[in-house]
């Protein structure tokens, strides 16, 4: 410890103990707790207890009768489970009867202060940190602290009662960790008391009729089997697992969810999953005897497991598919569909029983795609996985739920009434439909597919996020339509669906709802990036009025809107698609070219979004070589870097240094190191001599605005802005010869004004340098040294242990002032 | 059309008033001048007629009081305060009442714009009639059709309301009191509550739970209702309001920037206030600040400068506007700017301001007459412009049927803003009627989409429902009525408590019943005899009554009696319930006990002697006091 700290400290303790001195804030407690933990996982406690004999006295203290405050009670017990979480700091404790007075019957357990959760909690946390020894399994055992502990499991405060349940997976967990370790033969009857006692008060949870006492006892297995797998854990399982299947006895299922988070526990687990007989039985008998929406879940995580039988993996499948099939069902679609969906041949659930009322109909389907949802990208998913069904009852539940869908059967017209406008189902079916695009289907489902995307994507009543997952959904399912042969055009198919979708485009750009105007332009940008090359798509993009409409978009009062219309226009004109046409107003007059206008956007939008994407697409434009950049190249990127420099948004600033990245990298040459894989286009061959190169990074005044960014007030910017300085000095240094050579007074006067830019005035420029000067102040400066003082957090010196010692001390002062001011 | 009507004790409460508006239509050979055909469609050539509300079922000279709901069910009110020989009263609201009259105003003079001077009436032949296609032949009671009222008609009818404000209570004739809620679909609209001291019965029509400019619905004094009277439903259940004007605006929007005209038919009232407040927040991001908007109608101005005084009748935050002060509505800032600009009709000003692109709202929605029809010809044949249907009252495909064919856009935006049946079940369950009574439609899915078991009335018990011209007993039975006592006579009654907390008094009264309003009075004292000369006899202080019999109470119980009258030797007793109560059969005695709920009659031929025994017997069985 710092001696600094090491002279704060007494000051600190004398104020924690003094009831009257009460501490405001919490959070000081547990970075005093975080700074004692790094303290005593470095060193010994036991030395830092009798070096801060303060500490002693605090932890003394406390145990006297008075009015202390529940914080510093827990604090107290935390930091002395802490402390005696060495064994030999542990017996010095010992020694002044310290523990069992604080732990122990006598200490706060019995107290007034009990009834505080806080103070529960931190007799918890201490206990937790000091059972770390065998010493510690005896004092537990002395001090009767097991059987408080499983009278905690059911406080009534979650935090409490969740900790107490950890405690005893941990407690259990040291126990067997000497003799049981390495004889999974042993028998129960062999383990240690400590241990024999957790076992029976678990066996004797789960015979009770109280269903919270059984989740509690489920909990902690759940979480033994999740941590440890030990031979042990075997054992274990044996002796509980015909317990937890008597529980499947019961009807209804007592905990049901924390009976699957068991059971998964244990088929997750190497040691209990490849030895124990009945768990894949168990597992199947669970799977038929719980509700719909309680097996779902348990159905997810058997498919999730790497290995499982093949029977069990088709049951959970048939489960988790269940409201699907229902839905099926009772919208009477192809017999097909059903018969692969229904894959057991189970008794099959009425849709009466299994989506009985609205809220458990929304709630079952949610989940049920969502589980889907999550099942379909992973290599374990069942297999053959029933694509045309699972997209026959997705078109069919949007259909639903848009009301054109057209049920024959009762069935299907309640399900029709529950699901007409629930924007919530349409969102996971929507989701759900873009996942499936990864997959195949039959010709007509498909064309189903886009003809329920088409419906939503029309429909007045898609709010705007459903619209938006409509919108994904749909460039998904055009991503993986199949390629026209020969070209990577889009198919006939996606065409004909595109020439009715490109009508819909405009009225959803005009929407006066922004969020829509918004996700309207998202999927056109993506569209554009991936067809914009491609003749049919261009020819029918050209034929709309998206390309005119998008313009616009850029003066919407919304600037998110008009951010994303910047990304539209720059991917419309990098792909040659913007369309010039002369207006009613200015027949024959030459419209304002897109480059001033986003110009005009980077230097005078008052909100930060549009800027940044008009930084991105300048960078895109400079990196592609773009028509409008590549005639006069250094003019744009002087220009561009004056205006960002300026912005008062950090995220402008840093990208214009990534725009200057590229135009170093244009001009001197790509980092071999950069991108290794990267294609890169044609670059102009590397200038001769390195004045040559530097001139044109002069003449944009790159080295101003870097330079700049280097003392910027926001770390990212002066981070990226060290990053580029010191690329471009390594480059400098590839050139050899006699370099650096500006004339010394010109470097010292531009030294000079870095380190008034430096100290906080930036008001004076650095006007033109020659290339000469650049590179000797480049090698002047400590750029690693700076990198690394900035790698720093900005916060570190407020994180000093000594900052946080006199905060508290202060805090506590100030509030003495308080209570002066009050009075 | 009268929609509803209810009667309590005597009187009769007709509920709303509308009237259907029926376009000519087709033809046959006889009577080929009325007719004229147009893109394979018949019309008749004739002046516009309306259909009357009902009158075979109810004679409305007997109408008592006409509760008006809202503005648009009221245009058939001349027809009836002025033709059918009513003499009752009509309740409104102030701004239903003036907005109304804008309206009619409007009706009226568009009609009268183009007079016609005959009807066409040939086609109205029965037999001529039931060859026509349809609807033409399935239009009912044609030859009651009606041309239009005039302004006189209507400032007399006008005449006859009174005016009512929301939660004013009203007295009718001391049976009821009505009491005018607002529902929240337009400015003035109201709920009705009709309630005696015993009963309550809610008028729920044309209402809406949405947020646009009128004040919102009163739910809390539905609450307590015996039966929640329901209907004036949205006519589009499938349209959501707000996906509408969205679609609205993005029509709009997208006609103008390829400029093009957008031609809305509308009533100069109404949805209209709502529309030019979306397009005031939206025609900036549309980038439409340049784009005139028209608004043409007799009634334009009074319609727009109205809105803004209705004050006390709008929305919370439109009220909180007029404080500031600020105008509720932004119309005005348009006007002001000059974006909006309104003009009693085409010629004049009109023609001189008018620029283009931009967009007319103007009526009449059916396109059969008014200005709009001026600019379904004018705009109708390029395919640059749009019409935009909002108003649900009318086919949108009928009312372009004359104009076909067509080459302008039409796009159908219903915006109906009263309850859809998810708002209805909403508020069932918030007001918790115990009956609900509504048209027999509400409580099936439509038919053309018999799917949508959404699209009905949802609730327990099961709505009752009601056809047209039906007659229909509301499930409650009148079992109280209020008496008042005077405060003398109160103070005389001598309480005496039978069971803990029930106490009874006898009372001796002149009941007074006047308007329906009971009231216990003190007896009239004797009176004296004046300036007689006679001595008064002793007897003479005695009041002028009989002993006093003791006042029963309690109820027989039928075993125990059966009992009694054994342990007394009565013996081959035989018991019948009736439906009223039971009937003991003394069968050697021939002699019979009728014990009902309220009255107990022994009936024996001529044996005095038994029927006091008996007499006696059941009155061991009551309390006396």
């Amino acid at each position: 410890m710092d001696p600094e700290c090491s002279q704060l400290l007494p000051a600190l303790c004398s104020v924690l103990a003094d009831p009257r001195q009460p501490v405001a804030d919490d959070t000081c407690l547990e970075k005093l707790l975080d700074w004692f933990k790094t303290i005593t996982e470095a060193g010994s406690s036991l030395l830092l207890l009798q070096e801060n004999p303060c500490l002693l006295g605090l932890l003394c203290h406390v145990l006297k009768p008075q009015d202390l405050s529940p914080r510093v009670l827990s604090f107290s017990l935390r930091l002395a489970g802490m402390l005696a979480a060495q064994e030999d700091c542990f017996q010095y404790l010992q020694q002044g009867e310290l523990l069992p007075r604080l732990f122990g019957e006598a200490g706060p357990l019995g107290g007034a202060a009990w009834t505080a959760p806080s103070v529960r909690s931190g007799w918890i946390q201490g206990l937790r940190s000091l059972a770390r020894h065998p010493s510690a399994l005896c004092f537990l055992a002395d001090c009767g602290a097991v059987d408080t502990i499983f009278s905690l499991q059911g406080d009534s405060s979650l935090f409490v009662a969740s900790a107490a349940g950890q405690l005893l997976v941990h407690i259990l967990g040291l126990s067997l960790q000497g003799p049981a370790e390495g004889h999974p033969g042993l028998q129960t009857g062999d383990w240690p008391v400590c241990a024999q006692k957790i076992v029976s008060h678990i066996e004797e949870s789960l015979r009770s009729a109280a269903t919270p006492q059984i989740t509690q006892a489920l909990n902690v297995l759940t979480t033994t089997f999740g941590h440890c797998h030990d031979p042990w854990t075997q054992v274990l399982w044996g002796r509980l697992s015909p317990l937890v299947a008597c529980l499947l006895e019961k009807d209804p299922v007592p905990a049901a969810h924390s009976l699957v988070d068991l059971l998964l526990s244990v088929a997750r687990s190497p040691v209990l999953s490849s030895s124990s007989s009945g768990l894949w039985e168990t597992l199947a008998q669970t799977l038929s005897h719980l509700s719909p929406t309680q097996a779902g879940p348990l159905a997810l995580g058997i498919l999730k497991l790497q290995e499982c039988p093949q029977v069990l993996r088709a049951q959970a499948f048939a489960v988790l598919l269940q409201p699907l099939t229902c839905v099926l069902e009772a919208t009477a679609q192809a017999p097909g569909l059903l018969d692969s969906l229904d894959g057991t041949g189970g008794a099959s659930v009425t849709v009466d029983t299994l989506l009985p009322s609205k809220a458990a109909c929304v709630g079952l389907l949610c989940r049920t795609l969502a589980h889907l949802e999550l099942l379909q990208p992973l290599p374990q998913r069942p297999s053959p996985w029933p694509q045309a069904p699972l997209l026959g009852a997705t078109v069919t539940i949007l259909r639903l739920c848009s009301g054109s869908a057209t049920p024959t059967s009762d069935a299907g017209g309640h399900l029709c009434a529950f699901l007409v406008g629930c924007v919530r189902v349409q969102r996971a079916a929507l989701d759900f439909l873009g996942t499936l695009s990864q997959g195949t289907g039959p010709r007509e489902l498909v064309t189903q597919v886009f003809a329920v995307l088409l419906e939503y994507l029309t429909s007045p009543d898609s709010s705007p996020t459903v619209l938006k997952k409509a919108f994904q959904a749909t460039f998904r399912w055009l991503q993986s339509s199949p390629e026209t042969p020969g070209c990577s055009d889009l198919d006939p198919h996606a065409h004909l669906f595109l020439r009715e979708l490109l009508p819909v485009l405009p009225k959803r750009l005009c929407s006066p709802c922004w969020e829509v105007r918004d996700s309207g332009l998202e999927f056109l940008t993506q569209m554009i990036g991936r067809w914009g090359g491609q003749a049919g798509f261009r020819r029918a993009l050209l034929a709309s009025e998206v390309p005119e409409l998008t313009e616009q978009l850029l003066r919407d009062p919304e600037s998110y809107v008009r951010a994303s219309a910047v990304a539209a226009m720059g991917q419309l004109s990098s792909q040659g698609l913007r369309v010039t046409p002369a207006s009613p107003e200015h027949p024959g007059g030459q419209q304002k070219s897109l480059l001033a206008e986003l110009l005009h956007i980077l230097s005078t939008d008052s909100e930060g979004f549009p800027r940044r994407a008009v930084m991105h697409v300048f960078t895109q434009w400079l990196r592609d070589g773009h028509a409008d950049v590549a005639g006069d190249t250094e003019r744009f990127v002087a220009r561009v870097l004056q205006v960002a420099s300026q912005d008062l948004d950090w995220e402008v600033r840093a990208q214009g240094l990534e725009l200057a990245l590229v135009f170093l990298e244009q001009t001197l040459g790509r980092p071999s190191s950069h991108c290794p894989y990267a294609v890169t286009p044609p670059v102009a061959a590397p200038p001769s001599s390195l004045a040559q190169a530097l001139r044109p990074l002069c003449r944009v005044q790159l080295f101003e605005f870097a330079f700049r960014a280097l003392f910027d007030c926001d770390r990212p910017v002066a981070q990226k802005s060290c990053d580029l300085l010191l690329f471009l000095r390594a480059q400098t240094a590839s050139y050899g010869g006699p370099q650096g050579s500006g004339s010394v007074p010109e470097v010292a006067s531009v030294e000079a004004a870095l380190q008034r830019w430096q100290a906080g005035d930036q008001g004076q420029p650095l006007g033109y340098l020659e290339p000469e000067v650049v590179v000797a102040v480049l090698r002047s400066m400590d750029l690693e040294g700076l990198r690394g003082a900035l790698a720093e957090s900005s916060d570190r010196v407020e994180k000093s242990p000594q900052s946080l010692l006199q905060d508290v001390l202060a805090t506590v002062g100030a509030l003495g002032e308080d209570e002066a001011d009050c009075y | 059309m009268q929609c509803a009507q209810i009667q309590i004790n005597y009187y009769y409460v007709g509920l709303w008033t509308g009237h259907d508006f029926h376009s000519q239509f087709p033809s046959f050979a006889t009577c080929s001048k009325e007719l004229k055909e147009c893109s394979g469609h018949v019309f008749v050539d004739s002046v516009p007629e309306f259909c009357l509300p009902e009158t075979e079922l109810i004679d409305l000279s007997t109408v008592d009081v006409i509760l008006i709901s809202n503005y648009h069910c009221m245009m058939a009110l001349p027809y009836i305060t002025e033709h059918t020989g009513f003499t009752g009263t009509v309740y409104a609201t102030e701004p239903t009442v003036q907005i109304g009259r804008l309206l009619m105003e409007e009706l009226v003079n568009f009609i009268e714009r183009v007079p016609k001077a005959q009807s066409a009436s040939l086609w109205k032949n029965k037999d001529i009639q039931r060859l026509l296609p349809s609807p033409l032949k399935d239009a009912v009671e044609v030859s009651t059709w009606r041309r239009c009222y005039t302004m006189q008609e209507v400032n007399s009818a006008l005449s006859k309301i009174q005016l009512v404000g929301y939660s004013q209570k009203i007295e009718l004739f001391g049976a009821v009191q009505v009491t005018p809620l607002s529902s929240g679909y337009a400015l003035g609209s109201s709920n009705w509550i009709i309630q005696s001291h015993y009963e309550k019965v809610s008028y729920v029509s044309g209402s809406s739970l949405l947020t646009t400019h009128p004040q919102p619905m009163d739910q809390a004094s539905l609450k307590n209702s015996d039966v929640l009277v329901l209907t004036g439903l949205t006519q589009i259940p499938t349209a959501n309001p707000d996906g509408m004007v969205g679609e609205f605006c993005s029509n709009l929007a997208l006609t103008v920037r390829n400029g093009g005209n957008v031609l809305v038919p509308c009533y100069p009232s109404g949805v209209i206030y709502d529309l030019l407040e979306c397009l005031y927040q939206y025609i900036d991001s549309a980038g439409l600040s340049n784009i005139p908007f028209y608004f043409i109608s007799p009634v334009a101005n009074s319609s727009l400068e109205f809105s803004q005084i209705f004050a006390e009748w709008l929305c919370h935050n439109k009220q909180t506007k007029v404080y500031l002060p600020e105008p509720p509505f932004p119309h005005a800032e348009l006007i002001q700017t000059n974006k909006l600009k309104h003009y009693p009709s085409l010629h004049g000003d009109f023609s001189s301001d008018f620029r283009q692109p931009c967009v007319v709202f103007t009526g009449h929605p059916s396109l059969r007459f008014g200005d709009v029809v001026h600019f379904m010809e004018l705009w109708g044949k390029s395919s640059l412009n749009t019409v935009i249907f909002t108003e649900p009252d009318f086919s949108y495909l009928e009312a372009l049927a004359p104009y076909q064919p067509l080459a302008m856009k039409c796009i159908y935006c219903p915006i109906d803003t009263r309850l859809n049946f998810i708002q209805v079940s909403k508020l069932l369950k918030e007001v918790q009627p115990l009956h609900v009574v509504c048209p027999e439609q509400y409580t099936q899915p439509p038919p053309a989409q018999s799917h949508r078991m959404d699209l009905m009335i949802d609730c327990q018990p099961p709505a009752m429902s009601y056809r047209r011209a039906e007659v229909l007993a509301l499930p409650f039975k009148r079992r109280y009525e209020k008496i008042e006592i005077m405060p003398e006579l109160a103070d005389s009654l001598v309480p005496m408590e039978i069971k803990p907390g029930i106490s009874l008094a006898t009372v001796s009264a002149v009941l007074h019943t006047k308007d329906n309003k009971h009231v216990l009075q003190p007896p009239p004292r004797p009176t004296q005899p004046t300036g007689g000369k006679k001595r008064k006899r002793a007897s003479d202080d005695i009041p002028d009554c009989k002993v006093l019999k003791p006042l029963l109470s309690g109820s027989i119980p039928v075993e125990q009696f059966v009992q009694a009258l054994e342990k007394h030797g009565f013996s081959d007793i035989k018991v019948e319930d009736t439906a009223k109560g039971h009937i003991v059969l003394l069968q050697e005695a021939e002699t019979l006990i009728q014990i009902e709920e309220d009255s107990t009659h022994i009936i024996c031929d001529n044996d005095e002697m038994l029927r006091v025994r008996l007499r006696d017997l059941v009155l061991k069985f009551l309390q006396k006091f």
